[in-house]
């Protein structure tokens, strides 16, 4: 028994939770606990209340419409990775989701808690960065949305703020003649990645007409790589220069060097990753 | 102090636990089921795997208040005292243990890995035996194991 003592608080509505940590003291949510509770049994931080999201059936809905798929924060990672219509509807967070951590970790963890956490290393963050996703968030003053380009702020830091939760995240589809993947560099399956990517790519009449590239590992949130995919946009799938996109894709950015890798290897692992996940995404799209 | 119900192996408890005791301890100290680990209480290493509710999870990641109403399979709760499963034989078979600290979470693993897939492989083989680590074995023994037995449960 190694976490510090908690008052232990279970709500059955957004409401209730919302003000339950609007109370005092430090309080925090507690979702598929796979990221707070190793950082609570190392003693790195200690809470006076945790509040259980796992019984409040509105987090835990899936809804898919013809332009968007719309996922609830408590849906737990195995439940979406199963999910054959959500992974039909939004293909890159299926297959991000094979590289989260290992089946029983997808067994607790949930998809709200990744992108809450927003671990610069973790797949699914990334994956809303590319698709464009929105993050519904609930506060004692309301509801309100936030584009995935304005949620991630920092490295564990999000536009949440502090008496909020993230309710559900809508994903937008993209439709036929698409392609997505992901690739990533680490130690081993399972692992955190050290760099990795998740991209997709539209062709309309035999031209790239939408490009998305998420970066994650490369910098202290995940990251787009705008000019990368202006280079590809309007392009005959034919005449992609791979090479160009990967250096393209990393060339400004200064990812940090740590015990895994040191920056200029995250760069150039980083290139080349891109280079695959590219050629993947387009094959993929030309197949319909 | 928290009042919870979970039915262990089969057996219905009713608990007072501090809600920061996770359910591993639960486990060992408040029923006596030594037989789930603990290598290092923060879900890396795997050794203190369960089932709830029919999901393989790390009983180290989850605190015991959480599991109030669930059904949990320890190691103790797969075979009876006199027989083997097929994943605790093939483990014997290929040496699959030497010190044996890894190998409660690892038979429960093997165990929840087969059920949801019962040919898997061998990279889902070693996909889905990542979440595991063993000091001693050097995995061969292990990953031989778990091809055994996914062979004696389908015949
Ligand atoms: C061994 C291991 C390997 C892993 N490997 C990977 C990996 O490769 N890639 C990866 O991406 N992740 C990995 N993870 C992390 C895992 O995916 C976590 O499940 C996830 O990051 C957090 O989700 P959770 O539901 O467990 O959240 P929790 O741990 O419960 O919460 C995480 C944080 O988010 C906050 N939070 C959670 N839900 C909400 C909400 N709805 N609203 C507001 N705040 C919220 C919590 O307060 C907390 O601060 C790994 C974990 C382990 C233990
Ligand atoms: S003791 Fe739970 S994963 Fe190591
Ligand atoms: S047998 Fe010793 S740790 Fe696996």
């Amino acid at each position: 028994m190694k976490p510090a003592a908690f008052d232990y608080v279970l709500p059955s509505s957004v409401e209730e939770a919302v003000s339950a940590l609007a109370g005092e003291g430090d309080r925090k949510v507690l979702a598929g606990g796979q990221s707070l509770i190793p950082v609570m049994a190392m003693r790195l931080v200690a809470f006076d209340e945790l509040i259980d999201l796992r019984a409040i059936d509105e987090l835990k809905r899936i809804e898919i419409t013809d332009d968007s798929a719309t996922v609830g924060a408590m849906v737990r990672q195995a439940t979406a990775e199963q999910h054959q219509e959500l992974c039909a509807a939004v293909p890159l967070l299926g297959q991000a989701l094979a590289h989260v951590g290992h089946f029983q970790i997808r067994n607790r963890g949930t998809i709200g808690g990744s992108i809450a956490h927003a671990d610069p290393a973790a797949e699914l963050p990334a994956v809303a960065l590319a698709l464009n996703a929105s993050m519904e968030v609930a506060g004692q003053s309301g509801r309100r949305t936030v584009t995935a380009a304005d949620f991630f702020e920092s490295t564990f830091t999000t536009a949440l703020a502090e008496n909020e939760i993230l309710t559900s995240i809508r994903f937008p589809i993209w439709g036929p003649q698409s392609g997505f993947a992901v690739e990533e560099i680490s130690r081993r399956h399972g692992d955190f990645a050290i760099v990795g990517t998740a991209c997709g790519v539209r062709i309309d009449n035999g031209a790239i007409a939408a490009a998305s590239i998420g970066l994650f590992g490369m910098g202290s949130t995940p990251l787009r790589a705008p000019d990368a995919e202006a280079l590809l946009i309007g392009t005959n799938p034919g005449d992609v220069d791979l090479g160009a996109i990967g250096t393209t894709a990393v060339g400004d950015l200064e990812p940090t060097s740590d015990v895994h890798a040191s920056s200029e290897y995250r760069k150039a692992v980083g290139a080349n990753v891109v280079a695959q996940a590219v050629t993947r995404a387009i094959e993929e799209a030309q197949r319909g | 102090m928290a009042d919870i119900t979970i039915i262990v192996n089969g057996t219905v408890h009713q608990l007072s636990v501090e809600p920061r005791k996770i359910l591993a301890d639960v486990l060992r100290e408040d029923l006596g089921l030594t037989g789930t680990h603990l290598g290092c209480e923060h879900g890396v290493c795997g050794a203190c795997t369960v089932i709830v509710d029919g999901d393989a999870v790390r009983s180290c990641l989850q605190f015991g208040v959480q599991a109030d109403g669930a059904s949990v399979t320890t190691i103790e709760g797969l075979s009876s005292a006199d027989e083997l499963t097929a994943v605790q034989q093939a483990m014997a078979d290929h040496h699959g243990l030497q010190c044996g600290f890894c190998t409660p979470g690892m038979v429960v693993s093997i165990t929840a890995l087969l059920d949801a897939n019962p040919d898997p492989d061998d990279q889902q083989i070693r996909e889905g035996m990542s979440g595991n680590l063993c000091r001693c074995t050097g995995y061969q023994g292990i990953l031989r194991a778990v091809r055994q037995a996914a062979e004696a449960r389908s015949t």
